[in-house]
């Protein structure tokens, strides 16, 4: 295991515990769009550039747009 | 239950989940030491065999097809079934809720990164098999175009650019000639899914047989699932804006 992987393995442990301890819905969604972020980063150190590309387009794109427009809709009543 | 006593029940059931936990991990290969003799055998003759040089792409739709087909419908149901939840009674255009962006420069830039956006989700579909990308990183690019087109010119323009029986329409289309191949290759009397077109020359677009086949088949699924995701997901959004009328 060189450096880099390790660096990128620690990253992406940190910021996976940070995602559950957050506790804001909004701030979730952005730690995890960085946990993502994170693994596509391990994904293309480790070559494996296919599963880099959807975890990209998934963690950035399609996932995050979702929850803030759920969050949106559902926030108001729900936050105290 | 206090607190008290859930740290009591806790703790040792912890320590006795963490210990089993550690003890598997403890019986791990060595971090990227191991290769299996599938992945080693796929790495060596792939190329040979299916005439594609993107291995992974060659794995998902063709030695593994049927898995990719189990994977498309489970989208395909999703689809369906935020369909089912969200798509209330047909909404009428002109009652479509406003919500154009204020910001120019918001409206222009996007506007001007949607073709953009489109090019590179077709290219990592038409690319596929040969290099990094394929059907479903492509068709969700695709479909964060329709995104860009909601962010660029609101919610009007965005409903407006997508019909939603053209996207319907395309997704079982998408899904329907994956299905359909398959019955086909199975009809002329080979496997469900059976590589049995023409390889083609190894690099080239004109490659990979049925491979390319469902590829496109795959991007347009995931192109237009993903759109209609994005339709259900922001017509909720768009009732919170004021002056959307209640339904």
């Amino acid at each position: 295991m060189t450096a880099l992987t390790a660096l990128v393995l620690t990253a992406v442990a940190v910021l996976g515990v940070a995602v559950v301890l957050a506790r804001d819905p909004l701030r979730q969604v952005m730690l995890n769009g960085l946990f993502g972020l994170s693994q596509v980063l391990l994904f293309t150190v480790l070559q494996a550039p296919d599963v880099a590309i959807s975890m990209a387009v998934v963690s950035t794109v399609a996932y995050p747009a979702v929850l803030l427009m759920t969050i949106h809709r559902v926030g108001p009543q729900d936050r105290g | 239950m206090n607190t008290r006593t859930r740290a009591l029940l806790f703790l040792p059931l912890g320590a006795a989940l963490a210990a089993f936990l550690l003890w598997g991990l403890a019986g791990l290969p060595d971090f990227g030491s191991t290769q299996g003799p599938y992945a080693r055998y796929l790495a060596r003759h792939a190329t040979a065999q299916r005439h594609v040089t993107n291995v992974p792409t060659s794995i998902v739709f063709d030695y593994r097809a049927l898995d990719t087909l189990g994977e498309e419908l489970i989208l395909f149901t999703c689809v369906m079934g935020t369909a089912l939840l969200l798509r209330s009674s047909r909404e009428a255009e002109e009652q479509r809720p406003s919500d154009r962006p204020t910001s120019a420069a918001q409206r222009h830039l996007v506007s001007l990164l949607i073709p953009v956006t489109v090019l590179l989700g077709l290219w990592t579909i038409s690319y596929g098999y040969l290099t990094p990308g394929g059907g479903f990183q492509g068709g969700v690019v695709c479909g964060a175009a329709a995104l860009m087109l909601w962010a660029a010119g609101g919610y009007r323009d965005h409903r407006a650019l997508t019909p939603t029986g053209l996207v319907d329409a395309a997704e079982g289309l998408g899904a329907a000639a994956y299905i359909g191949l398959g019955l086909a290759v199975l009809a002329a009397g080979h496997a469900f899914l059976a590589n049995v077109l023409p390889l083609g020359s190894t690099g080239t677009l004109a490659s990979g047989g049925t491979i390319a086949v469902l590829n496109w088949a795959t991007g347009l699924e995931v192109s237009a699932a993903t759109v209609l995701v994005f339709h259900e997901f922001l017509k909720e959004y768009v009732q919170t804006l004021p002056g959307a009328a209640e339904d």
